[in-house]
């Protein structure tokens, strides 16, 4: 078999949780390794490789997506907002505390995952029912909490983002498909 | 002094809700967990699988992968350098990659070390080999049928480090453990029963979906020392294990355990670290396996079980005796299997007073994946079909199923079973929450409605051996060192609290490492509920021993007897007068620093701990469900689901009460949508979270009702006793017991819509046949029912 083609390498240049990246990357470079591995942003976690479990979800310019399956080239021109983005010099993002606060963290390999889906929740709908909440973290999976403790961590997030704000943004236009972004990669990370 | 005493009391007193110690550092992304770790000059390990269930591997070519530029390694079982290529904890019997035959599809053949994964993932396509099929046993039928083919040579297969389950006798075959026992006269009492109930369940294969997969990376410095950073439940068995294959002392390895993104079963005793430990010496280099999670689905997964069951009663609903026998299919190598049958088989009675029993569980070889633990393993696989049974006894007897449990359940202090522990917890006042929080007694709401409870045993604790080191350093903060593995069920939170409150200091002084066996003292494992228990009345005595040594030496700076000192506020009190504990260490060690060292250990108190004389604790497994079942459609919804979670002592009923949310629901997942299924070839079909249903938000109960019952009865700190696996069998026989109670009659988990669908029609058919008068008893739960 003639050795495959190796494509020119190309350069990403995005933003990374407000920094400028510049970055040479392999066209066929999937978002969660090049944040990974070659930004060591490790919070971002790889669980089932097939946009299903959210536990990559990174937001693209406020939009929840599944890293593992965005090609990185996807990002080029937008900002990337991670879980190492959060947290600013005063401690926690509110998100983030509501989840400590409400205990809606075992493992934690789910988390970083449902704190960026909340985020863009709440960033849409700063004050979302019980069912909007529901249906948006809908596509997260969790094994150890059975969300009891999520949905309530949601929720005292709308509150605690209401006392920072009272005058919430207006919701984005919301012209999203939640869980289809980038092409499904039959990749090499795939059955063997 | 920073705090006042009551400060410290309402931040450190166990009882009390004290937020997770690791929350912050998951919730930024900080936490680190093995997949995250990168060593200078680590490899990419990538697996080639044996696409058939059973095969004999002609040939292996791995030239061209070997040429392809950055590959380090190509290793295949003839070239795995171990004293001892053949690992497995319970039995030896299975290689650490293929040798001449593969025995499931998804066997690892081919390891290839590169420099980056997408290099490991090309390589592994250039590796070309023939295969010869061999036939195949995929199911436990087949495995038993007289002519099935012999996965392994059993009679001459040498036990594990960790067998200890007594003497193996086995018959040429598919049999890889027998475990049986019976007492009083069967036949006689079945001969003179009024009632008896029999029938065949089947319990699916299921994939325990840690989000985690296993990942390990390996690292050797020399021929004889070998570091493994790996997501493993039990560092120390790891770390025999992979003594025992390099043929090195045990001080040589160590393990390292990150955080895990959760367990449940499938991380523990030993998993990818072979192969790594392996793959990582031939390369040279630190090399890192990572499954992705169709690997993971083929490394370890759930017993799927057949069992046979009758029981016997009185026609006032007096339990009488029951038979059971169980196959549990273990798939083709061992893996925990003896353990989980022998588990199962202790639990099949159910707490009941039994005239006569009889069990006889057989673990069997297939074709398929290996099967190991699972969180409730043993409880879950045949408390459901005893309930069902109970029930059913109940129905014919006149007596709703809180009645019969009423009449039938053991109480504190009868035996359990001859030799073990006796019962240790109050059971019927344990069922009695569940119907309160059930409304009972209140009218069923419209519609396909279905009440149930149910409730088991299970023997807890595993072998009880456990040490911690407690060292207060210079600053009056200490550093825990205990090895139990943060999983994700807050182990690191209950360890701080317990020293918190023995060493009367704020939370946030007390940092708990984790488990690194070179650093952290032994602890035999991290899973059958005992890390609380067992590891944290390791926890409580060293830093019992640390607090006798700061009262030692509080006693010579005060010049009074210890008995008149006492501990407060991370200082020692004389009456109103106090010195803070960084004081206390300055007039020990003459200046700034040193350090107090506190030793905790916990061992068996009498006897060896032996698996017969245990268990360490019985744990309650007990729940209850209301289900609306669509006669359209047969889909259930749960609209009740409830847990009693019998602890002895809640250290951190927060955390108790969310160990119970998710153990429901992973039993509401096991109970109608989880199902691991093979096809005719052993293939696993659904291979991937697309087609593997795992419970969603959608999925959970309109309402859930967890009761933490604090009897303060069990052997752990402050009469704690574990949990963590009672709600899953409980709930999910729950769910089985109240499909019944709405007339859906169910032999065959999970309860998918098509079967429930199925048990309707059938519900009605039998409606029609019983008033016309034919014998209805018949078909009673599973098929072959009748009057005795
Ligand atoms: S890893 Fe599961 S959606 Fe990306
Ligand atoms: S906390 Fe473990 S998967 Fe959600």
């Amino acid at each position: 078999m003639p050795p495959e083609k190796v494509a020119p390498l190309m350069t990403l240049e995005t933003t990374v949780n407000g920094r400028p990246v510049s970055l040479p990357i392999e066209p066929r470079a999937i978002l969660l390794d090049v944040l990974r591995d070659r930004l060591d942003l490790t919070g971002t976690k790889r669980s089932c490789d097939s946009q299903v479990c959210g536990a990559c979800t990174v937001l693209l310019d406020g939009t929840p997506v599944s890293a593992c399956c965005t090609l990185a080239y996807e990002a080029g021109g937008r900002e990337i907002e991670t879980i190492e983005g959060l947290a600013g010099p005063n401690g926690l993002h509110p998100i983030q505390q509501a989840f400590v606060d409400t205990d809606a963290i075992q493992c934690g390999f789910c988390t970083p995952g449902f704190v960026l889906t909340t985020k863009a929740l709440l960033a849409e709908n700063p004050r979302p029912t019980r069912a909007a909440i529901e249906d948006y973290l809908g596509g997260n999976l969790c094994r150890c909490t059975g969300y009891w403790n999520i949905l309530d961590a949601v929720e005292d997030a709308a509150e605690k983002l209401a006392a920072v704000s009272p005058h919430p943004q207006p919701p984005l236009p919301s012209s999203r498909e939640r869980g289809l972004n980038g092409p499904r990669l039959s990749g090499p990370r795939g059955p063997s | 002094m920073t705090a006042t005493d009551t400060e410290v009391r309402a931040r450190t007193a166990i009882g009390h809700d004290a937020p997770r110690v690791d929350a912050v550092a998951k919730v930024t992304g900080a936490g680190q967990f093995a997949g995250d770790l990168k060593l200078h000059g680590m490899a990419y390990g990538r697996l080639l699988r044996s696409p058939y269930a059973h095969a004999r591997i002609v040939g292996i070519d791995t030239n061209r992968a070997a040429a392809l530029p950055g590959v380090i390694a190509v290793m295949t079982g003839d070239d795995v350098p171990a004293a001892d290529p053949y690992y497995g904890h319970a039995l030896k019997d299975r290689p650490i990659l293929a040798i001449d035959r593969v025995r499931f599809a998804g066997e690892p053949v081919v390891a290839v070390a590169a420099e980056d994964p997408a290099i490991a993932d090309e390589a592994v396509t250039l590796i070309d080999i023939i295969y010869e099929e061999m036939p195949t046993a995929v199911t436990i039928a087949a495995a038993l049928a007289d002519d099935a083919p012999h996965l392994h040579d059993v009679v001459n297969v040498r036990a594990g480090l960790f067998h200890g389950l007594g003497e193996i006798h086995l018959e040429p075959g598919n049999v890889c453990y027998h475990h049986a026992f019976a007492r009083g006269d069967m036949d006689a009492v079945f001969a003179a029963a009024d009632v008896v109930i029999a029938g065949e369940y089947t319990f699916p294969a299921v994939y325990q979906y840690s989000l985690e997969p296993h990942t390990t990376i390996a690292q050797w410095t020399g021929a004889d020392d070998l570091t493994v950073w790996s997501s493993c439940q039990h560092p120390f068995l790891v770390r025999a294990e992979l003594a025992d294959l390099y043929a090195l002392p045990v001080g040589a390895v160590r393990v390292v355990v990150p955080y895990l993104g959760g367990g449940f079963g499938s991380k523990s005793y030993t998993k990818m670290e072979p192969i790594t430990s392996a793959l990582a010496r031939v390369a040279g280099r630190p090399v890192r396996i990572a499954n992705s999670i169709d690997e993971a689905m083929v490394t370890t997964r759930r017993h799927g079980m057949k069992a046979f069951m009758r029981t016997a009663a009185t026609r006032d609903g007096r339990l009488l005796a029951r038979e059971v026998r169980a196959w549990f299919d273990t798939g083709a190598y061992a893996d925990n299997g003896p353990r989980v049958v022998a588990t199962g088989a202790d639990a099949a009675p159910g707490p009941y007073r039994w005239e006569a029993v009889r069990v006889d569980a057989w673990g069997v070889y297939t074709n398929t994946s290996p099967a190991g633990s699972y969180r409730a393993f043993g409880a879950s696989h045949l408390q459901w079909c005893g309930e069902l049974q109970v029930d059913e006894i109940g129905r014919r007897c006149g007596l709703d199923a809180l009645q019969m449990r009423e009449r039938n359940l053991l109480s504190r202090g009868e035996s359990v079973r001859p030799g073990g522990k006796p019962l240790d917890a109050d059971l019927i006042g344990d069922i009695r929450k569940v119907a309160a929080s059930l409304n009972w007694e209140s009218p069923k709401p419209a519609g396909i409605v279905g009440r149930g409870m149910s409730v088991g045993l299970l023997a807890a604790g595993a072998h009880p051996v456990s040490t911690a080191a407690v060292r207060m350093e210079a600053d009056g903060g200490v550093v825990l060192l205990v090895s139990s593995t943060e999983v994700g069920q807050g182990a690191r939170t209950v360890f701080g609290q317990i020293v918190a409150e023995e060493l009367a200091l704020p939370l946030d002084r007390v940092r708990v490492l984790g488990g690194d066996t070179r650093v952290t003292p032994y602890d035999r494992s991290t899973g059958a509920s005992r890390s609380t228990t067992i590891a944290g009345l390791a926890v409580q005595r060293a830093a019992a021993d640390v607090r006798a040594q700061i009262l030692a030496i509080g006693a010579r700076l005060f010049d009074l007897p210890e008995t008149a000192l006492e501990i407060r506020a991370a200082s020692v009190w004389h009456e109103g007068e106090s010195v803070p504990y960084r004081d206390v260490l300055k007039a020990h060690f003459g200046m700034v620093g040193g350090e107090l060292i506190g030793h905790g250990e916990v061992r068996p108190e009498k006897g060896s701990g032996s698996y017969a004389e245990g268990p360490v604790f019985w744990e309650v497994c007990i729940g209850g469900a209301e289900v609306v079942v669509d006669p359209e459609t047969g889909r259930v919804t749960v609209t009740k689901a409830v847990s009693v979670a019998d602890v002895g002592k809640a250290i951190n009923p927060r955390l108790v009460e969310a160990q119970e949310m998710g153990g429901a629901m992973q039993g509401i997942g096991n109970a109608l949508h989880e199902e691991m299924l093979f096809d005719e070839t052993g293939t696993l079909l659904n291979a991937t979270l697309y087609e593997y249903h795992v419970p969603t938000i959608a999925d959970m109960p309109h309402t859930f009702a967890s009761n933490i019952v604090e009897n303060e009865d069990g052997p752990g700190p402050y009469g704690a006793k574990g949990v963590g696996e009672g709600a899953l069998a409980g709930v999910a026989a729950a769910i089985a017991t109240a499909l019944a109670d709405a007339g859906v009659i169910i032999d065959e988990l999970p309860a998918t819509p098509e079967r429930v669908w199925r048990a309707l029609r059938m519900h009605d058919d039998r409606n029609d046949e019983d008033s016309t008068g034919s014998a209805a008893n018949e078909r009673a739960t599973g098929g072959a029912a009748s009057w005795g």
